[in-house]
């Protein structure tokens, strides 16, 4: 990966909605050139999509997710993948990651109620062949994700004309 | 007008101190509604809050009490070591530092204690606003160096020699420069301090901003041959390091230059807060990745703003450090409060006259950079309508016949 490439991607990161010409701007490059990284970079699936962080809470939409500790029995050849499979092809499932610890799999999951969520875990993930056990806990609340603070108080304070 | 009982009471000194050309605008903005400001000299990101941190810290442990007027050493010594790190400069942490309550006050204090009534400072123009005030608040006498778009906005060693009387005893530098944001070159700061050595003079060097340099590196007046004995280097933690309200500055130099200024100090000021100071050990002991993000987001700011000016027809130089740009905005037609008045009613954008700098400032505005992509894309908007309206058309360099006829108009509001 060359400089022009991994300062495009920090610059996405953060801001999806930059579009090529304000990039290449930015970066002193040409726009044709910028363009051209980017799709390479989509291509590739370094640049697995663009989605927008969401406080449903500000819309009055409740939504209800749960951290679920996973403990499976790996399989022959595949160790912890097939089943893990098996559990993060669920929509319900926002992320997944297997751990080191105590527990295999971390799946954050993401419904409308706390009945809902319970519900899938009983009967879906929790019946699914080499899952040994699971322990679900429910988020009382976000204050960060990806890197954003949800309710940042840190507004621009300062003077509006200083020397 | 008569003055009251009272008013003539004050120091003349004081009393014929110009008023800021900033304040008027500051009332102005004031009155007004979805003002974009692009008028503000400090950085838009908070602390970063690993310093912030490490002062909540200091307090919870009760370091609450003076320190040495010299400052803690142990910051002393860090900034030694910072500089000796960065330009391969040594200071003696224990009679060449001194820390100070922002560059503010160690420019305060470099002046008070070199300066004799009449003697006269060269300072490059247009320059940060407390130059000329505390130049004459010490007695001295200031004489201006004007620069201008031509030469980038740098002074030359030719300027210094033609300027230099018998009563010249100190010249100023401050570059990275606000509010244009012109650095100088290496081989003409060379040939200055040449001049400098030739005429005995003591140089003032404010590098507040000499880690936001964009073009080549930084020269540090110090690191110059035979300057680091004649130099008062100024520098601190507000730009660098996102921390104008901490107030914390430091001053370099030999110990009998630091000794005096550490003289004034002590009976004013006393020390400076130990908070900032805690905070600012932390800012160099742990703080230099995060500043190089900054840097890096300023720079990308920076060539939005170059090509945006590019776009709207307006010559601005490409600035090589600071936060400013200082685009030339004459080609309206208008005067630079004129400008900067009519963008703010109009379009409200704020930013600031480039007069309110000197004389040499006439004709352009100060641009900050210091804000975030959105609010820079919809200013630039808003600003190229303004500029359209007054006439000038996009991308092309001042064509005459439509500059006289907006100026004709005098101020170009309801076109």
């Amino acid at each position: 990966m060359n400089n022009v490439e991994k300062e495009v991607l920090e610059l996405l990161e953060n801001n999806a909605r930059l579009t090529a010409e304000e990039i290449a701007v930015m970066l002193n490059a040409d726009a044709a050139e910028i363009k051209r990284i980017i799709r390479e970079l989509e291509d590739r699936k370094a640049i697995l999509g663009y989605i927008t962080l969401v406080n449903w809470e500000k819309v009055g939409e409740e939504k209800v997710s749960a951290l679920i500790e996973v403990r499976i029995t790996p399989q022959r050849d595949v160790g912890f993948d097939a089943v893990a499979e098996r559990i993060y092809r669920f929509p319900e499932v926002r992320s997944m990651r297997l751990m080191s610890g105590t527990y295999d799999l971390a799946v954050f999951l993401e419904g409308r109620s706390m009945r809902e969520i319970s519900n899938f875990v009983s009967t879906k993930l929790a019946t699914i062949e080499g899952v040994v056990s699971t322990t679900t806990h429910f988020v009382l609340k976000a204050y960060k994700q990806d890197g954003v603070i949800m309710e940042d108080g840190e507004e621009d304070r300062r003077l509006v004309i200083s020397p | 007008m008569t003055m009251s009982k009272w008013a003539q009471r004050i120091n003349p000194a004081v009393q014929n101190i110009p008023p800021s050309g900033i304040r008027k605008f500051f009332d102005l903005v004031a009155e007004m509604k979805g003002v974009i400001s692009l008028g503000v000299g400090e950085p838009d990101f908070v602390t970063p809050w690993h310093i912030r941190e490490a002062c909540i810290y200091s307090l919870e442990k009760g370091y609450t009490m003076y320190t040495s007027n010299w400052g803690l050493l142990e910051l002393r010594e860090a900034v030694a070591a910072e500089l000796q790190n960065t330009y391969n400069v040594q200071y003696n942490p224990r009679n060449e530092i001194l820390i100070t309550v922002g560059v503010s006050e160690a420019l305060d204090l470099a002046m008070r204690a070199l300066l004799q009534p009449g003697d006269e400072v060269l300072i490059p123009e247009p320059s940060y606003v407390s130059y000329a005030p505390c130049t004459t608040l010490a007695g001295g006498k200031p004489v201006f160096l004007p620069t201008s778009l031509d030469n980038g906005f740098q002074i030359s060693a030719d300027q210094v020699r033609a300027a230099i009387t018998p009563n010249t005893r100190v010249l100023l530098l401050c570059y990275p420069n606000n509010p244009t944001g012109a650095v100088m070159e290496r081989e003409e700061l060379a040939r200055i301090a040449e001049v400098a050595v030739e005429h005995d003079l003591v140089v003032i060097s404010d590098e507040i901003y000499d880690r936001l340099t964009y073009v080549g590196q930084h020269t540090c007046m110090s690191s110059l041959p035979g300057m680091q004995e004649r130099t008062i280097l100024l520098n601190g933690f507000s730009k660098a390091y996102a921390m104008t309200g901490w107030r914390v500055g430091y001053a370099a130099g030999n110990p009998d230059f630091i000794g005096a200024m550490t003289k004034i100090h002590q009976y004013s000021m006393l020390c400076t807060p130990i908070t900032g100071q805690m905070a600012a050990l932390e800012a160099l002991k742990n703080g230099r990745a995060g500043m190089r993000r900054m840097v890096e987001h300023y720079n990308r700011r920076r060539h939005l703003v170059v090509q945006a000016f590019k776009d709207m027809g307006v010559p601005c130089f490409e600035p090589g450090g600071a936060f400013y740009a200082f685009p030339q905005v004459s080609v309206t037609g208008l005067s630079s409060e004129q400008f900067a008045e009519e963008l703010l009613k109009q379009e409200q954008v704020a930013l600031v006259p480039g007069n309110a700098f000197g004389k040499s400032g006439e004709g352009f505005v100060r641009v900050s950079y210091a804000a975030s992509i959105d609010d820079l894309s919809e200013a630039f908007r808003r600003m190229a309508r303004f500029v359209r309206r007054c006439g000038v058309r996009p991308r092309v360099i001042s064509a005459p016949s439509q500059i006289s006829a907006a100026r004709q108009e005098g101020i170009c509001q309801t076109l």
